[in-house]
């Protein structure tokens, strides 16, 4: 199920250095025409339709289509991504419609602070088992019964 | 053939970037994200320098890009112990058991980690009904109960799960800028192709160098240690899809075996490469089909609605593989599926249909409602295409099956399979167990060359980390690095050749396209260089028909290993032939060159065992049986940078855990 780019919707992500599509794509697939200023999927048969590119996109300017080799034409499957949750729409060969939501994370995004309320690492424990986390847990690190 | 040079006469010469550093770590995915989460930590106040450097945008890299919809490894209420006997139940009796109960032991605390940064995990409300991740329920850490589809495993809402450990990993690496002064430590879209071996120190890890996919730029990274973590290889045999739905491996189709081929060119010993993994899944979509075994009872069965782990099958399967028949791991009922497929009594179904109406009969509309959803949730977090077939084929589950069928192999050591390298274990469960001496030198998980450690897919003879295992041992990686680093704190590497002689071999690809690119009218057709597309075809074709891929249904043997052996070490002559129109193909170039080195390992280790000890992921056919007297052991094996020898050898394999 490659990527495509909706020629009318994308805008090449102007002002911007990169593509947002470019920017995320894992297999460095999406990339720009610059005579165009159009993002378009540049290897189609190594799209592993991860939908990332889809997700990302400002304009909502990409969708999949069906790997033409084995899946008839007509079915879409398409995400809105929000801050804390996905809604899907399927639609069918035959016109069916699927819609689901789900959430996708419980914090804020760039709420991450890995560190914060956890224990320093005492380096004399460099060579045990265990994590920094583990430290002043009264977590200790069993070993099999023989 | 005459050998062609990069000198920088044709194509232009890249800036070259040097950065020196003290832990690198190699791969974004779920190791190295583990990996720097940990480092930082311990590395931090001893202003240890970490640098991450990723082939894509850390966010969205590594096999979790796309999300998941489970965990598949916390232990919550079961003992390590057990852990350790399932992992070397499923992987056919040889793992090593200290690797695997030391992951065990410590992969609770990542997956509590992961819940608090945000990750939706499943709850079950004290009526017993399930809760998704975000609503009110008591963390794992606090008592929560988990939502278990297998005795190991924990459903998630997983659609940002990298997204959230990489945020994390992120964060552990800012700290790690403002403790030492270094201005920038994290690189994506830099994709590193060799390690380099120190010029001083015999069989001392030094550097790791490689390009920019997106500007001319070729980065040596100089390091005290090396974590490597960057997958394990997809499409190295030919795919059952034959055009655009080779993207659809069910492994990511980035994972190009850089793990293996980074790894085994300086020099580090491997384990059980002849061990690959063959998942049975949802045809041609390849989605998961663990909800509807485990939520919805469905039942797996041949085209006249026959249980296929069933009767004569399973007598037939008991004669060559007994006592491991009987433990029904992954291989095993993949044989047998495949019994049924080559009798003809294919297409194998997954009666969704039954399984639902079935469920109709105990559960109200609502609830059916509900589970329909989780089923296609787990779809949507892993492989949306899936969703994408079902809705193109007019597929709703309650009313008709589906097909499923076995994938065409990959390699890799997180998942149920332990394609890998051999490395040092946990010193204090090896003395508790009696485990062999020889096991540990000194840090764990280090391979046989010093300061380079192994994480994830790549660590071997230690399957079914998944994803949180994988953190988990990056952790482990990791904070062992950092002991190293700090025991050979005066180590200054150096390296052999000189910036320019690195960056004219990484851009030799461009030099010698520049240099034939006009010969012939038509760039791709010419007699001077192969493109990486064909380089690719050619060496799954090999695969496939001489080591034992889909089309010979899994098989190989002696001879046909010997045959394709000798048109492998042709194709990676053709290799240094290599062109690259631009970045992007230099980058391909360089992953087929990784993914040919990756093959070669695994057909040695496959010729050297002379028995089949994964029925249903391969066979030996002049060695059909699994023979215990003589290979219950280990395979390992080693390529000798210096003469380019490559040799396989047997090592005792030893049961840590009893029965």
């Amino acid at each position: 199920m490659p990527s495509f780019v909706i020629t009318e919707k994308c805008d090449g992500c102007k002002a911007q250095d990169k593509t947002a599509c470019q920017y995320i794509c894992p297999n460095d697939l999406m990339t720009l025409n610059r005579d165009l200023m159009k993002a378009y999927n540049q290897e189609p048969e190594q799209c592993w339709e991860c939908y990332n590119c889809v997700k990302i996109c400002p304009q909502q300017a990409i969708e999949v289509r069906g790997y033409a080799d084995f899946v008839p034409l007509g079915g879409t499957v398409i995400p809105m991504r929000g801050s804390d949750s996905i809604m899907w729409t399927i639609k069918f060969r035959n016109g069916k419609l699927k819609r689901f939501k789900f959430p996708i994370r419980t914090t804020p995004e760039g709420s991450v602070d890995p560190y914060k309320g956890k224990p320093e690492a005492n380096i004399a424990n460099i060579k045990k088992p265990g994590f920094f986390t583990h430290q002043g847990a009264g977590k200790v690190m069993p070993t099999p019964k023989k | 053939m005459e050998k062609e040079s990069c000198t920088f006469s044709y194509c232009k010469k890249p800036e070259i970037v040097e950065h020196e550093t003290d832990l690198l770590i190699v791969g974004g995915g779920m190791s190295a994200c583990g990996a720097a989460f940990e480092a930082a930590r311990w590395g931090n106040p001893q202003k240890i320098r970490i640098t991450m450097v990723d082939k894509a945008a850390t966010d969205r890299s590594g096999a979790v890009a796309m999300g998941l919809s489970a965990i598949n490894t916390y232990m919550g209420e079961n003992d390590p112990a057990d852990y350790s006997r399932m992992v070397r139940g499923d992987l056919m009796g040889i793992t090593r058991e200290d690797l695997t109960y030391d992951l065990g032991r410590h992969v609770d605390d990542t997956v509590e980690q992961f819940e608090e940064w945000g990750l939706p995990i499943w709850k079950k409300a004290a009526d017993g009904h399930t809760l998704d991740g975000a609503a009110e329920a008591p963390k794992l850490k606090d008592g929560g109960k988990p939502v278990r589809s297998g005795k190991w495993q924990i459903m998630i809402n997983g659609e940002s799960y990298k997204v959230i450990v990489a945020e994390a990993a992120k964060a552990a690496l800012k700290t790690n800028r403002e403790a030492t002064g270094v201005a920038e430590n994290h690189f994506e879209r830099v994709f590193i192709v060799k390690y380099l071996l120190d010029e001083k120190v015999p069989n001392r890890i030094a550097a790791a160098v490689g390009f920019s996919v997106r500007e001319n730029k070729v980065y040596i990274f100089r390091a005290k240690a090396i974590l490597s973590g960057c997958g394990g290889a997809v499409n190295v045999f030919r795919p059952r899809s034959v055009a655009e739905g080779q993207g659809r491996a069910w492994y990511p189709v980035w994972n190009s075996g850089s793990g293996y081929a980074l790894g085994i060119q300086v020099g580090a010993e491997l384990t059980m490469m002849e061990n690959r993994f063959v998942p049975a899944r949802f045809k041609d979509g390849y989605g998961p089909v663990g909800a509807w075994f485990l939520f919805f009872k469905a039942k797996a069965t041949n085209a006249y609605k026959e249980d296929y782990c069933a009767g004569e099958n399973f007598e037939a399967t008991k004669k060559l593989y007994s006592p491991y028949a009987e433990k029904m791991g992954t291989a095993i009922r993949n044989h047998m599926m495949m019994m049924d497929m080559k009798a003809g009594k294919g297409p194998i179904l997954m009666n969704t249909d039954k399984a639902m109406a079935e469920l109709g009969k105990t559960m109200d509309a609502k609830q059916i409602k509900h589970l329909e959803a989780e089923a296609w949730e787990d779809f949507l977090d892993m492989a949306i295409g899936q969703a994408g077939v079902w809705a193109g084929n007019n597929v709703e589950p309650d009313k008709m099956p589906s097909e499923i069928m076995p994938t065409e192999p990959y390699l890799l050591g997180s998942h149920a399979g332990c394609a890998g390298f051999w490395v040092s274990g946990p010193s204090d469960v090896i003395e508790a167990t009696g485990a062999p001496k020889e096991w540990d030198w000194g840090y764990n998980r280090m391979s046989t060359v010093n300061g380079l450690f192994m994480m994830g897919d790549i660590c071997g003879a230690s399957g079914h980390k998944f994803s949180s295992g994988s953190h988990t041992e990056g952790r482990i990686a990791a904070k062992s690095g950092v002991a190293f680093i700090l025991d050979n704190k005066d180590f200054k590497p150096t390296v052999t050749k000189s910036a320019d002689e690195l960056a004219g071999e990484i851009y030799m690809p461009f030099e010698v396209y520049e240099k034939y690119k006009t010969y012939s009218t038509a760039p791709e057709i010419n007699p001077n260089y192969i493109k990486p597309k064909m380089l690719q075809a050619r060496m799954q074709k090999i695969a496939d028909e001489y080591f034992g891929g889909v089309g010979t249904w899994y098989m190989t043997s002696a001879t046909l290993l010997e045959s394709g052996l000798r048109q492998l070490a042709m194709l990676k002559e053709d290799a240094a032939k290599s062109g690259a129109k631009d970045l992007h193909e230099l980058m391909r170039a360089w992953e087929n060159y990784h993914r040919i080195w990756s093959i070669e390992a695994h057909a040695r280790h496959i010729q050297f065992r002379e028995e089949s000890r994964y029925p249903g992921y391969y066979y030996r056919g002049d060695y059909l049986a699994i023979n215990d007297k003589d290979w219950k052991c280990f395979v390992n094996s080693k390529y000798d940078p210096a003469t380019g020898d490559w040799k396989c050898f047997k090592k005792e394999y030893k049961q840590l855990i009893p029965d």
